[in-house]
């Protein structure tokens, strides 16, 4: 961290691409009935190759990241959980539920329009909330509701009779929306999803890993308009071709040494949702020469990591890669249900120390001077377990902040109280502003 | 003799250290009420439920951030104050987030000898749940055999579902006493009765259950029963809010908690399979509203308890930060009131403000009064 060394910086060629798909996903949407297709709405965590068997004109709108995109309006945000509270829901639960269940019961889209009703929704159940949140919708919509149970246990002590109870739900949620929709399910169309949801995945994952390279050639705030896509639909060969020339383009930027951050000399992770409407501590925290490379919770929400062969985290394998061919309706269940089994971010449900073992990983393998964790007053479901990361961090030697905030909700989050606590936290790692850096921060 | 009850609430710790000298078996924590006490009975053990102590604390705050429910806090605030000292093991059945931060904490920093978790559904409402459960309970069972260092036996798999079921009959007829128009147990009493169920030893509880059922019949409370009240939400044994309300007007008559009714309600219908016939009893038990779902089963249940004890209002009592009855709540209050139940919403705390509670509660007694009179 001693001498100040100025990384050439360019900017991503594919980022105009990535904003395209995810207007594309918004508009299809909207559009789907008008063309005769069929809307289903759910968590970013439901199975999202399953629905796929429907036909090709089935389009989909996660609930997470349609709030997260309304959280950057903070007016209409604050609208939106306005509507809920008038409701009688708490105001302590998940942010995005409220921000979704508002723009529901304002029948207004964010996009423009009236909010879309789905057909059906679609959800699999690990936090307290997923359950409750599409429960409310398709009680409000008056529209069928199907959820997956994945409680299960860590990946790492799944077993047949547990892997049985998610691919038999699984089989029954195909019976249930070819009966909400009417429609003939065509295996063929899943195995095909199952297989781009596996390439998206661990494509993605296999980007993260690219940010071990010093300089690191994505800075998380970026890394946040990209990892969003598995989130909207990880399944859609759209998005698996899209990680595809990522991740070429990543590579090439770490041969040439191409830098997110121009004074990268101090390299942290952060944890769960940032406070979406505030990215600019992440601004701020570059002035001092920080480079956050990422997270558990941007490598691994939506993308699949597995230990490689030297011992090191890295992408995990597709089936594809493996050699399986995928021959019917159960096989192509028994994978996605592997596969999302072994996601990262469902890992801490059940034990913190399996999040803090992956942390330490990180640590080494990312070469981090610090952790950096988000309290999320918003989320629950990601905050579940954080002070036992911290604990488990600290015991390892490695410098930990924490503050408080709200994904999605302004009223939660302290900026100046944060900027102070961030300040400090670069004094105990021995960092002053780069004047430098700050000037090409006002510019 | 009702009484005892309330002795052991108060002095459960000190219950359960002479119980362990007195027979020499392991004493196990429970984490929630979904885990299948049947086995740890059939293995001579005695489970005994992690709880509050609804007193204000500083020692969880570096284990589990502020914005998780005040109940899974306070209850690990008594395992860190070293006040369950004397557990030999721990074990928690797939429930909430919450709660399995103090299973997860406690088993990080509290030092015992076998600490176990159960990935029990929580789709309880999906027909593979069955299956699956059973398949868990099994290896639970073997865990349990593992650490006695002895097999469970059919005949001590049958024992413990004898030794719960009778105990979860003996409190339903109790609770039967309360549909009466002058029930002769107060709320209050009937709270103690029923959580100290769920930490002494079910055959000790059962006989004292029998003894005080014999009594029942001829015991008259030198009160008036006033308004009829049900009690519903999340975990509350919560001892000086129900004095209050009892002192104020209102008799609460039922509930439906899991310090209380849901604990109990339902029992293991032998059927051959025994793990199948424990295993079903917790899927098909009144749910904690995290297990609700895709439909609100726990909805129809909550009024059938009201009507059939003939409960004149609901006070939810809603547990501060708990997603599942928060994510419940708004609607079921709706359900209740569009059925005739008027509802008053109060969120707990473990310290709660006994003053304006007590404030609402009479405003709450009042509107059912004056619509007693048109
Ligand atoms: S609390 Fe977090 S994990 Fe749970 S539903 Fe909301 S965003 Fe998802
Ligand atoms: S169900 Fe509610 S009150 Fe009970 S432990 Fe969970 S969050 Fe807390």
């Amino acid at each position: 961290m001693a001498t100040l060394t100025k990384y050439p910086t360019a900017p991503l060629k594919c980022w105009p691409k990535a904003k395209e798909i995810r207007q594309q996903y918004y508009k299809d949407y909207a559009e789907a009935h008008d063309r005769g297709g069929i809307r289903w709405s759910g968590g970013a965590w439901a199975f999202d190759a399953v629905p796929m068997g429907l036909g090709d004109d089935v389009h989909v709108m996660t609930g997470e990241p349609y709030a997260a995109s309304i959280a950057w309006d903070r007016k209409f945000a604050q609208e939106c959980q306005d509507a809920t509270d008038a409701k009688g829901w708490a105001r302590d639960l998940c942010s995005y539920m409220r921000i979704y269940w508002g723009s529901m019961y304002l029948n207004r889209f964010f996009f423009g329009g009236e909010f879309p009703k789905p057909d059906f929704y679609y959800q699999s159940q690990i936090c307290c909330s997923h359950s409750k949140w599409d429960q409310e919708a398709s009680l409000y919509e008056k529209v069928p509701y199907f959820c997956v149970d994945v409680c299960v246990g860590p990946y790492e002590t799944l077993d047949e009779s547990r892997l049985n109870y998610v691919v038999n739900q699984l089989h029954d949620s195909i019976a249930g929306m070819e009966k909400a929709t009417g429609r003939k399910y065509d295996d063929e169309k899943l195995i095909a999803a199952v297989h781009n949801e596996c390439r998206s995945t661990s494509l993605w994952a296999e980007i993260c890993t690219l940010n071990k390279a010093v300089p690191a050639p994505l800075d998380e705030k970026t890394m946040f308009s990209l990892y969003v896509l598995a989130t909207l639909q990880r399944s859609s060969k759209q998005v698996a071709d899209y990680y595809e020339e990522l991740r070429d383009e990543v590579k090439d930027r770490v041969a040439r040494g191409i830098a997110a951050v121009p004074y990268e000399r101090c390299r942290i992770i952060t944890d769960t949702q940032p406070p979406w409407g505030f990215l600019k501590i992440y601004r701020y925290m570059e002035q001092f020469g920080v480079v956050s490379v990422g997270s558990v919770y941007t490598f691994g929400l939506e993308g699949i990591f597995a230990e490689q062969e030297d011992g090191s985290w890295g992408p995990r394998k597709t089936p594809q890669q493996l050699g399986i061919k995928i021959k019917n309706r159960d096989e192509a269940l028994r994978v996605t249900a592997d596969w999302n089994l072994s996601r990262p971010c469902w890992q801490h449900f059940y034990d913190p120390r399996i999040k803090t073992r992956m942390m330490l990983k990180m640590v080494n393998e990312w070469k981090l001077n610090g952790v950096i964790l988000h309290l999320n007053r918003g989320c629950e479901g990601l905050t579940v377990g954080s002070m036992e990361n911290r604990l488990g961090l600290i015991e390892a030697g490695v410098p930990v902040m924490t503050y408080e905030g709200n994904m999605a909700d302004e009223k939660e989050f302290d900026e100046r109280r944060t900027t102070s606590r961030i300040e400090s936290f670069m004094e105990t790692l021995g960092l002053k502003q780069i004047p430098e850096a700050a000037v090409a921060h006002a510019a | 003799m009702i009484e005892q009850f309330k002795e052991w609430y108060i002095n459960r710790h000190a219950y359960a250290k002479q119980w362990k000298e007195r027979t020499g078996g392991k004493v196990i924590g429970t984490f929630c009420t979904y885990v299948p006490e049947e086995i740890l009975v059939a293995a001579n053990m005695l489970p005994a439920r992690i709880l509050g102590s609804h007193e204000p604390q500083d020692v969880t705050e570096p284990h589990i951030f502020g914005m998780f429910c005040p109940f899974c806090r306070d209850s690990l605030a008594q395992g860190l104050k070293g006040r369950f000292n004397y557990l030999d093991g721990v074990v928690l059945a797939h429930s909430c987030i919450h709660f399995r931060q103090t299973f997860n904490s406690w088993r990080i920093h509290l030092p015992v000898e076998f600490a176990y978790y159960i990935p029990m559904p929580n789709t309880a409402q999906t027909p593979h749940a069955p299956a699956y459960h059973r398949a868990e309970v099994d290896k639970f069972k073997k865990a349990i055999e593992e650490y006695a260092g002895r097999p469970i036996a059919e005949q001590d798999l049958d024992r413990g579902i004898e030794i719960l079921n009778r105990n979860r009959r003996l409190l339903r007829k109790a609770y039967e006493h309360r549909k009466l128009d002058n029930p002769p147990l107060t709320g209050e009493e009937a709270m103690y009765m029923a959580v100290t169920s769920q930490f002494i030893d079910k055959e000790e509880h059962s006989n004292l259950l029998e003894a005080v059922l014999k009594e029942l019949p001829q015991r008259k409370l030198p009160r008036d029963a006033g308004i009829r009240l049900m009690a519903v939400g999340s975990e509350n044994d919560d001892a000086e809010f129900f004095k209050m309300v009892e002192n104020v007007g209102g008799t609460v008559v039922i509930d439906e908690q899991c310090a209380g009714s849901r604990y109990f309600w339902n029992e293991s219908v032998p059927n051959g399979d025994r793990l199948a016939a424990i295993a079903n009893r917790y899927l098909d038990r009144p749910a904690c509203p995290v297990k609700d779902y895709p439909a609100h089963s726990r909805f129809q249940h909550v009024l059938n308890l009201a009507k059939d004890y003939r409960a004149q209002g609901a006070i939810i009592m809603q547990e501060k930060f708990c997603d599942p009855h928060e994510g419940d709540n708004p609607r079921l209050k709706k359900y209740l009131e569009e059925n005739g139940i008027p509802t008053l919403s109060l969120e707990f705390d473990s310290t709660n403000p006994l003053g304006p509670f007590r404030i609402r509660v009479e405003a709450f007694l009042e509107t059912i009064r004056g619509e007693e009179l048109f």
